[in-house]
């Protein structure tokens, strides 16, 4: 209980004072999740709906595959990063270990499966509502496709909030391929680690109630600019 | 511009899990008239205007435009027995068959509003499609369906579930469009509309047509006594 | 204007010239110290470099720098190190300084192993009484300088007393703490650990208990990129005398932690 007390007050401190420390690695952790969010969602959303449209013979392998890999450890994850980016590794000479950039490798490969994953749901079950009417109308492959993820906009916000959600609060991958450096590499995530480590409970809990604050303001913002719940249920 | 009619049906077959679901039916469709399917629940009404329409393939026979399908699929709209709303605004939905089509937003648009206008929907068009009463969807459904000015134009059972006042308004804008040169082929249960629109009729049976001939000749004597029962209200097996 | 503009341009060229970076792979002991934040930013000052640390196990911070993703390693554990010159993955092995290891307990002490003489006894008592011990079972300089101390005492480390967390230091101490467990544990993370909780230190000092600390440069023959001329100055600048008194004078709750002991 005092511990949880005396994380409440470090996270209070922290935000009236604005921390140079903290606003860094606030910053830090948003660039790198929202950056690799976006990546994800231009991949995984148009994923998403192409399975939704596309009737193939691999079909269900594929979409068993990517839910199978929704679970994928970050850890693993992280490891297999770092032997790619790893000096010694195949993409050693691009030198990104250690970089904002690893982490964000990390946390696409990461988020990518989740992202399409419920993007498809989604638009599975638009599209056998729309079915009929996009094929009666002579729409192509891409048209369908676009019109699923203008139309199922509502629920891909969900799928890109849940890929957010996991993203930065994710700390296994990117503790590796990013390595934790003050300055550098540091996020929310790897600093709550390190102070959890190091015994600072009220520090390392007044992090994690800013990581919570940022998911809620972030999700409460998005839901606001799409007007969800707001008109109806489309 | 190369007419896509008339459309040709010989020998023309669908096949569900085993089962034969209408044909084998041997048809021509003309470039003008009201032809209007009749005939019990489950005759297969829907499965021969999908058919047509090429949202269904044939496992037997052969359906053929007199153009190119990918041109004819161009030339031809259908508005279906359950409306499809598209999750969008009134006018959004409207605009859509012109913006796959590659129309500039202002374009359609301007032709969305027009379109509007004539079928009495410009007071909801802000107001989300799926929220819409069921007779001003079919409204709705039917605009977005003539607005890329189609050739032929399959509506099944366009005013099923609407009361008096609505079908009157529906049938008024099938009879113009049908007057404006618009080939109709249309599915009701109605009999009276069948009466008012149909220069043919066509009556199903158990997937095959029955019997068909021109309106005036099948509502006044019809030659089969399935058919006159059906007229009669009677149940036909 | 123009000498001013000059002097700008001077001073941008020379802010630019300081700002060189090199990756130094760092224990997790080394960094819970807390020593860092006090060499670090001398380390700048004096000699422009930017030292960005990895914080790993032993065993990582090697692999680390065996692929070259670092410049220069700062561990401890002497077999380890020493294999890891011999194969030529650095140039060199030098000791800066060491601190020591102490065993920390629940302070009613059920092994009592305060009274021991030496190490070895107060392992065994450990070991008799059966009393729950956890170890980091990560293979860090930490967790091998215990496996060495019980090997020492020839005491098998097996049986239900005995928990391997193979995890680091802070999360091995918050785990003995919650279990009331004894636990080996370098002596600076200890005194900054903040979660003690009725446990504290029931037997230090003996000399089988100190804790080399060294510095390895990485072989620059084996990779390009390594940043050798940087590593060097570092290691010029931890054996320095400015290094002897910052590294002498850190205290953690009036404790001097580390004893610097490099060789000029
Ligand atoms: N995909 C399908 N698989 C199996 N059977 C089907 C399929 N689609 C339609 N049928 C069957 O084909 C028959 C004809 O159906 P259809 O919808 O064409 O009838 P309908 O004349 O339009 O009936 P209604 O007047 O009730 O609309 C029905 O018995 C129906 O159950
Ligand atoms: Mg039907």
């Amino acid at each position: 209980m005092g511990d949880l007390l005396a994380g409440l007050t470090e996270a209070f401190r922290m935000i009236v004072t604005l921390d140079a420390e903290l606003i860094e690695i606030t910053l830090r952790s948003l660039r790198v999740t929202l950056t690799a969010l976006a990546i994800s969602c231009l991949v995984g959303l148009p994923l998403g709906g192409w399975l939704a449209v596309r009737r193939f013979r691999l079909r269900r392998a594929v979409i068993a595959t990517m839910n199978a890999l929704i679970g994928l450890p970050p850890v693993v994850v992280g490891l297999v990063v770092y032997l790619f980016l790893s000096r010694s590794g195949p993409l050693g000479v691009l030198g990104l270990l250690f970089t904002p950039t690893a982490m964000i490798v990390a946390q696409i490969i990461i988020i990518t499966p989740l992202v399409a994953s419920i993007a498809y749901q989604a638009m599975r079950d638009l599209w056998s509502d729309y079915h009929d009417l996009l094929i009666s109308m002579n729409a192509t492959r891409g048209q369908r496709i676009v019109t699923l993820l203008i139309d199922a906009r509502r629920a891909l916000l969900t799928a890109a909030l849940a890929g957010f959600g996991r993203a930065i609060g994710e700390v296994g991958a990117i503790m590796i391929v990013g390595g934790n450096i003050d300055g550098a590499t540091r996020v929310l995530t790897t600093a709550i680690a390190l102070e959890t480590g190091r015994g600072d409970f009220a520090l390392a809990l007044g992090l994690g109630i800013i990581l919570i604050a940022l998911a809620l303001i972030v999700s409460w913002g998005s839901h606001w600019a799409m007007r969800t719940e707001r008109q109806g249920t489309w | 511009m190369v007419a896509a009619l008339p459309l040709t049906l010989t020998g023309a077959t669908l096949r569900r899990q085993g089962k034969t679901l209408i044909g084998p039916v041997d048809l021509t469709l003309g470039r003008i008239g009201v032809t209007v399917v009749i005939g019990p629940n489950g005759s297969g009404k829907t499965s021969l205007l999908r058919m047509m329409h090429g949202l269904q393939r044939t496992a037997d026979g052969h359906v053929g435009w007199s153009v190119a399908d990918a041109i004819a699929r161009e030339r031809q709209a259908y508005v279906f027995q359950r409306p499809i709303a598209l999750r969008r605004s009134v006018l959004a939905n409207l605009m859509f068959p012109l913006r796959l089509r590659g129309a500039s937003r202002a374009q359609a648009e301007a032709r969305a509003r027009a379109i509007a206008d004539r079928f009495d929907l410009t007071a909801m068009l802000a107001q989300p499609a799926p929220s819409l009463s069921g007779g001003e969807m079919q409204r709705l459904a039917l605009a977005r369906a003539l607005i890329t000015e189609p050739e032929i134009l399959f509506a099944d059972e366009p005013c099923a579930a609407l009361d008096g006042r609505a079908t009157r308004q529906i049938e008024a804008l099938l009879a113009g469009t049908a007057a404006a040169g618009t080939r109709l082929v249309m599915a009701t249960h109605d009999m009276g509309q069948a009466r008012r629109l149909a220069s043919d009729v066509i009556f199903l049976l158990h997937g095959r047509i029955h019997e068909t001939g021109p309106a005036k000749t099948f509502f006044a004597a019809p030659a089969t006594p399935e058919a006159e029962a059906f007229l009669n209200g009677d149940i036909v097996e | 204007m123009i000498r001013a503009l000059l002097m700008s341009a001077l001073f941008l060229s020379a802010g630019s010239a300081s700002a060189e970076t090199m990756k130094l792979a760092v224990t997790t002991s080394f960094e819970n110290s807390g020593l860092a934040d006090i060499l670090l930013p001398q380390i700048a000052a004096d000699t422009g470099i930017d030292i960005e640390l990895i914080v790993v196990g032993t065993g990582q911070a090697l692999r680390l720098g065996e692929a070259g993703d670092v410049d220069a390693v700062l561990v401890h554990s002497k077999a380890a190190e020493e294999a890891f010159v011999a194969a030529g993955n650095a140039t060199h092995r030098r000791e800066i300084m060491y601190n020591d290891f102490v065993i920390i307990g629940p302070g009613d002490d059920p092994a009592g192993i305060a009274q021991a003489g030496d190490a070895t006894e107060a392992l065994a008592r450990i070991a008799t009484a059966q009393a729950p011990f956890v170890s980091r079972g990560d293979d860090s300089g930490t967790h091998k300088a215990e496996l060495a101390l019980w090997n020492a005492a020839g005491i098998p480390t097996e049986g239900d007393w005995y928990r391997p967390v193979g995890a680091g230091m802070g999360a091995a101490l918050n785990t003995a703490v919650g279990m009331g467990a004894y636990v080996l544990s370098d002596r600076a993370s200890w005194l900054k650990f903040g979660n003690k909780d009725g446990m504290s230190i029931l037997f230090e000092g003996d000399p089988a208990m100190f804790n080399q600390y060294a510095y390895l440069p990485v072989n620059p023959a084996r990779y390009d990129h390594i940043k050798a001329g940087a590593a060097a100055r570092l290691e010029d600048w931890l054996v320095s005398e400015r290094a002897e008194v910052l590294i002498n004078g850190y205290r953690v709750a009036d404790e001097q932690l580390f004893t610097f002991n490099a060789e000029r």
